[in-house]
């Protein structure tokens, strides 16, 4: 997979921004955007929430929930064997159900990338080929205190272990100050970054960390920096602040990436990651996806959820479907 | 002047909550006399989908508390039900249609039962449990622990007393419990399940479902996550295919019963719902 060049994505930047994207610029860029009707946007995605899917449709949704999914473990404990398991989990999730489609990608911390991809073998590749990415998190995940040149080192190291796309968090702290081109130019050095020697890209994905964004408008603000800066997915959370993803933030950043479609043409992706748990609530994502920038959008590229848990979950229902009665927790992997 | 009447919609119980069905169904449930009693919910089988995961859930933490905890928790239900006897027998009176006397009988027996159990909680592990002898400088420890999330058609022909009959042997081992209630006579336990909100017993450790058990058993006998049925009220059902959809998951099965000594207090029926765990130890040679 090969993210934008940066240099078009600088040049779109200054064109859409009218100027360098300074912290007076882009302040008045990103505040000249229109509000977020708080109210409205609850509603809408409430109302999204309450399709009823079921049966073929159910199905469908199932296999391409765990197709979308970027099988995570993010935790201090990860050993070696922990990516490992995780791995096979991936590569077959299902080991009663030959037809279980295998997930998008995992998603590690940097230093665990050489042990995914030995892992994974012949399976890493890309989503589009039945393949496993690997994404790695980087730039001092998750709370992205760190200087610019740690957090460069950071995710050159974990390109340079192979890693296929690179899951960065963004200056929170930066953002709520106002300083917006500080923010603009971490995110496009980040990009730079994610250069391979051999002139390809690493997929970049910029985490917006919702939870402590605070406002809807900032996190719309934080949206349309965030591509104007290069980046390819914009994600809300890194799992580790409450709440995490939620189905209004989601619904917020779609739109964000369908103006920006309509805009200029290009197509950004967007991952929820953070507490989608259940097969009820994915569904609920797959429909605002659906509903508000269309169902081309429901493929590796351009949509990922970012979950553990999740799997277990819609591989029950499978199963369910599958046998016609209720399974259980012991027919699926602990972890 | 008369007051108006207010008669009472009986909910479910599930993972500690009162919840409506999620079907939105009710039944009627009518006097001895066919006149109309109150509104029962009628459990769908995504009721008892959600029934078995409040269970499961509750699991870890009853099975976790010591015996005596259990023991105590248990015994004070049967407090809280000496305190409401009244309503019982009131529920049953109507209900039933038996006499005052007949009423307070049922509920004193109840009552009774449960303490019985009660009091076997943290005495039944040295009845059940044992040193094996070996040869060798072993210690060789059996001991019963619960089998888990137990599925339970209680018996049908009683309301009060078939019920605990069926679910306090299940508790006291550690087990959670899904019960669906006597389709004919579903108050006492709705009643019973406002007892257990209001005592020590976790959310979710015993869970009631009233409405027609020919159509959530089937669903509670195949449930993967179930890891034993109880058919003692099943008799009327085609439990015989119950026990083979049980069998496919390998569910601890026990069989229904009839006649006045259905689900009579035994220890049996407390055994039936453990599974034996046996350790080796080393033994000090000095």
């Amino acid at each position: 997979m090969s993210g934008t060049s940066l240099v078009s994505a600088r040049e779109r930047a200054i064109a859409v921004l009218g100027g360098e994207p300074d912290d007076a610029t882009l302040r008045r860029y990103l505040h000249g955007i229109a509000g977020v009707d708080a109210v409205g946007l609850e509603q809408r995605a409430a109302g999204l929430g309450t399709r009823s899917i079921k049966t073929s449709s159910k199905q469908w949704a199932l296999d391409r929930i765990i197709e979308l999914i970027d099988l995570t473990t993010l935790e201090g404990a990860d050993t070696p064997g922990k990516v490992r398991s995780l791995v096979a989990k991936a590569v077959n999730p299902d080991p009663s159900d030959a037809s279980t489609p295998r997930v998008a990608a995992v998603c590690v911390y940097g230093d665990m990338v050489p042990y995914a991809i030995e892992a994974l073998g012949g399976a890493h590749g890309d989503p589009d080929d039945g393949l496993i990415s690997v994404a790695a998190v980087a730039t001092a995940f998750p709370s992205g205190r760190a200087s610019l040149d740690i957090k460069l080192a950071d995710t050159a190291e974990a390109v340079a272990a192979g890693a296929d796309e690179i899951d960065m968090v963004i200056d929170r702290g930066a953002f709520l100050a106002g300083r917006y081109g500080l923010v603009f130019d971490q995110i496009a050095a980040v990009k730079e970054a994610c250069r391979r020697p051999d002139g390809t890209s690493a997929s970049l994905k910029v985490i917006l960390e919702t939870g402590e964004l605070v406002t809807y408008d900032n996190v719309r603000r934080a949206s349309w920096l965030s591509i104007l800066a290069g980046g390819d997915f914009i994600k809300t959370s890194t799992g580790k602040v409450a709440p995490a993803a939620t189905l209004p933030v989601t619904l917020l950043m779609l739109e964000v990436v369908r103006d920006w479609h309509l805009a200029t043409g290009q197509r950004i992706g967007v991952k929820p990651a953070g507490g989608i748990r259940s097969s009820k609530d994915a569904i609920k994502y797959l429909v605002t996806v659906a509903e508000t920038v269309g169902e081309e959008w429901l493929q590796p590229h351009l949509f990922r959820f970012g979950a553990s848990s999740l799997l277990n979950d819609v591989l029950l229902q499978r199963q369910k479907i599958a046998s016609g009665h209720y399974s259980g927790a012991d027919y699926v992997t602990i972890d | 002047m008369s007051r108006l009447a207010v008669p009472k919609t009986y909910k479910l119980y599930i993972g500690g909550a009162f919840p409506r069905s999620e079907s939105g169904r009710t039944y009627e449930v009518l006097a001895a006399d066919g006149s109309f009693l109150a509104n029962a919910a009628l459990a769908s089988r995504k009721d008892a989908r959600d029934a078995v995961v409040a269970a499961r859930a509750a699991v870890s933490g009853w099975s976790g508390a010591t015996a005596y905890n259990r023991g105590q928790v248990l015994y004070r239900i049967a407090e809280l039900l000496e305190g409401r006897r009244a309503q019982f027998v009131a529920e049953i009176e109507e209900t039933e249609g038996v006499t005052r006397a007949a009423a307070s009988a049922q509920v004193d027996e109840a009552i009774d039962r449960w303490v019985w159990y009660a009091g076997w909680a943290d005495k039944f592990a040295q009845v059940a449990g044992n040193a094996n002898p070996v040869a060798g400088p072993y210690f060789n420890i059996s001991v019963p622990e619960p089998t888990g999330v137990v599925a339970i058609v209680v018996p049908q022909d009683s309301s009060l007393l078939g019920f605990v009959s069926a679910v306090a042997p299940a508790l006291v081992a550690g087990n959670s419990v899904v019960a669906v209630a006597s389709e004919r006579f579903p108050l006492s336990a709705i009643s019973l399940a406002e007892v257990l909100a209001t005592s020590d017993v976790p959310k979710g450790v015993v869970n009631v479902l009233t409405g027609s058990p020919a159509e959530i058993a089937p669903w509670l006998a195949s449930h993967a996550d179930v890891n034993a049925l109880d058919l003692v009220g099943a008799g009327a059902l085609d439990w015989v295919s119950l026990e083979i959809d049980a069998a496919d998951t390998l569910k601890r099965v026990l069989r229904p019963e009839s006649g006045p000594d259905a689900a009579a207090p035994a220890l049996g029926r407390i055994a039936a719902f453990t599974e034996t765990k046996t350790v080796w130890h080393t033994k000090s040679l000095r």
